[in-house]
């Protein structure tokens, strides 16, 4: 009942143009960028500073605890995996060298790959509305897209960004554009949402170029080629023994 | 005149043996302390060279701005061509080639998983080469704690410190996780065939030394290297330095980031003040020495002078000019003076001979983490035989110079009624 309230709520409250409160429009976002289960294919092109390098990956996702990500190439690439279970991050390398690597701490914010995307962000399912505190700042017209901002301000410590500012799409409520700081108010990471894809009822990042503000490079596109929501995926593919499959 | 007054020094040792005994003092001290000091700035100029600068060395202008983050990505490429290209210009320096990268050393346990890791400064040099002057230039076979040097693609040398602290043993497997150039991750198995240890702290907390091939293959580095570095046939030439630098910049066209740039020992950011500062001291110590020695010889030969009173009045009272009096009193000085220079050069020579085998340090320096040898030499050049002279005749004219201008005020009507008295 409490939720079939607070639905009619935000309905009507976006019918009728008023600015949703900033818990509402986060709860939104999750609808669509939150998902149980998904098995996707993307493809990262690197643009690094002599050249640019394109990486292809399948990853298995489940909640925000357990992903695998294997990669498909270039050739030096191939077969390399990357297991996610909760806070641990284990890497794959196939033979000749054949190694489970653990890989924690500080070095879950190091970039994978080469890319602007930090094995945090790589695995990242987080709910918005359960990590960051936020507020409205107003309105702005963003890549074409009429968008609110917000501000948001993580809830705690175990966050890899302590604020965000987001701009979110008024009509497909996904984070269009948004600059990510660390609690020093440095700028730590620029994202966008360049397109966009409506599947399984709900709005979708297609290309996401990424821009780590600390490196020297010309920044990473994510590109989204495919994803299955509520995909069958195996209970052993995220244990190391799934690794070596 | 000279003939008169060498018979006169040599013959009256009241006139001349304190003079010359305080000049080859301060000699002796001088030559001492410019071949220390020149065997120390060499010691740690020629130290950094060995391990780190060269005494030239190529590199990319973006990896010369990123120095200390080791920008791999800045890496040298096309390195054939520019390895010919420095030989044909430059045939006179050997040529090496280094990367340097940092990453992690894992240690696998039975089942290939994470035993333990840490942190590390990978070092790649040619190790395999049948003709590589790098082992001997950084002295690892002398370095070699246990087991053996590498002797085929694969094997690496760990610092013993740091094999300890990952409990690990000559044959045993460790895995180097460090970014390719492009920034992929790279991971690689060795096997170590053996420890090193340096006897400094930078050097044995944490460091890899590998192949350059390996890590070529490792880094994704083909035909590319961090740095090239060039070495003179004999130690560092700071004129010799400036003028490869000068020529080979001079034909670089392009500004772009990824063109290679030459820079000597001067231009690195440490060395480059420490060695003006070394070139300086040589300077700064004459002056000291030229300074007290002149205070200290004005002294005696005031002394001199008082004592020689009677000598001097008798000279004037016979008619010698006053002129004639201080210039053969400059003339004497001088002869003191390379005496003097000539005993102190001497004495300074047996002790800084003594000095040349070296201290060692090591003791001092085991928890440093400069970048610094364990035993300090001293060093004997073509300066060490002439720098005490400058001091050496310098001061004792200068003390003459300022005692004797007693001379002029002597009235020669009041010479008689002095040497009655």
């Amino acid at each position: 009942m409490k939720k079939f309230i607070i639905g009619i709520l935000m309905i009507s409250s976006f019918l009728f143009g008023q600015t949703p409160t900033a818990e509402e429009i986060l709860q939104k976002i999750d609808d669509n960028m939150v998902f149980e289960k998904a098995i996707t294919t993307a493809k990262m092109i690197i643009h690094g500073r002599s050249r640019s390098r394109t990486i292809t990956s399948k990853s298995w996702a489940k909640g925000n605890d357990l992903a695998m990500v294997e990669y498909l190439s270039p050739a030096r690439e191939k077969g390399t995996k990357m297991l996610k279970t909760k806070n641990k991050l284990w890497i794959y390398t196939p033979e000749p060298t054949d190694r489970i690597i653990s890989i924690s701490g500080h070095l879950l914010r190091q970039s994978v790959m080469g890319s602007d995307l930090s094995y945090e962000d790589m695995t990242d399912n987080s709910s918005m509305i359960d990590n960051y505190e936020a507020k409205v700042l107003g309105d702005e017209v963003i890549l074409g897209r009429k968008c609110w901002i917000l501000e948001l301000i993580a809830k705690n410590k175990k966050i890899a960004y302590y604020s965000r500012k987001i701009w979110v799409d008024i009509e497909r409520l996904l984070p269009i554009k948004e600059e990510r700081f660390a609690k020093s108010g440095k700028l730590l990471k620029t994202t966008e949402i360049t397109e966009a894809f409506f599947q399984d009822n709900r709005w979708f990042p297609r290309h996401m170029p990424f821009k780590d503000a600390l490196s020297k490079g010309k920044g990473t596109e994510y590109i989204l080629e495919s994803i299955e929501f509520d995909a069958d995926i195996p209970e052993y593919y995220f244990t190391k023994a799934g690794l070596k499959r | 005149m000279i003939k008169f007054l060498l018979k006169g020094i040599l013959r009256d040792h009241h006139r001349s043996l304190f003079p010359v005994m305080i000049v080859s003092i301060g000699v002796a001290l001088t030559v001492v302390l410019q071949s220390w000091v020149t065997g120390v700035f060499g010691d740690l100029t020629e130290f950094s060279a060995k391990f780190n600068t060269g005494h030239v060395r190529v590199m990319t202008k973006g990896y010369a701005e990123n120095i200390d983050q080791i920008p791999n990505d800045y890496a040298l490429t096309d390195l054939d061509n520019i390895i010919n290209n420095l030989n044909k210009d430059f045939p006179d320096v050997t040529w090496e080639k280094r990367i340097k990268f940092g990453g992690l050393i894992d240690i696998p346990d039975e089942n290939g998983e994470t035993k333990i890791q840490g942190p590390a400064v990978g070092l790649a040099i040619d190790m395999l080469s049948k003709n590589s002057a790098e082992l001997d230039r950084l002295k690892i076979r002398k370095s070699l704690k246990e087991g053996k040097l590498p002797t085929k693609p694969g094997e690496i040398l760990l610092s013993n410190q740091f094999a300890n602290k990952l409990n690990i043993q000559s044959g045993d497997i460790v895995t180097i996780i460090s970014s390719t150039m492009y920034g992929s991750m790279a991971i690689n198995n060795f096997i170590m065939s053996g420890t090193v240890e340096f006897g400094s702290a930078a050097m044995d907390n944490g460091a890899v030394i590998i192949d350059i091939a390996d890590a070529q293959n490792m880094l994704d580095m083909d035909d590319a290297t961090s740095e090239l570095l060039g070495y003179f046939t004999h130690n560092y030439n700071q004129i010799k330095a400036t003028k490869i630098v000068n020529k080979y910049n001079a034909t670089l066209k392009s500004d772009d980031e990824f063109s290679p740039i030459m820079q000597s020992i001067a231009d690195d950011r440490f060395l480059g003040s420490y060695i003006e500062y070394a070139e300086s001291f040589s300077g700064i110590m004459i002056f000291i020495f030229l300074l007290i020695m002149s205070v200290v010889l004005w002294n005696s030969g005031l002394l001199g002078a008082l004592r020689r009173y009677g000598e001097v009045g008798v000279r004037l009272a016979i008619g010698e000019a006053k002129g004639h009096i201080y210039l053969s009193m400059i003339v004497e000085s001088i002869m003191i003076g390379i005496i003097g220079s000539i005993v102190g050069t001497i004495i300074g020579l047996c002790f800084a001979s003594l000095l040349v085998k070296g201290i060692d340090i090591g003791a001092i320096m085991k928890n440093t983490t400069m970048m610094m040898p364990s035993v300090f030499r001293a060093q004997i050049t073509v300066e060490t035989f002439y720098i005490g002279f400058i001091p050496g005749i310098f001061s004792t004219v200068l003390g003459t110079i300022l005692s004797g201008i007693g001379i002029y005020k002597r009235q020669t009507a009041e010479l008689f009624k002095e040497l009655e008295a």
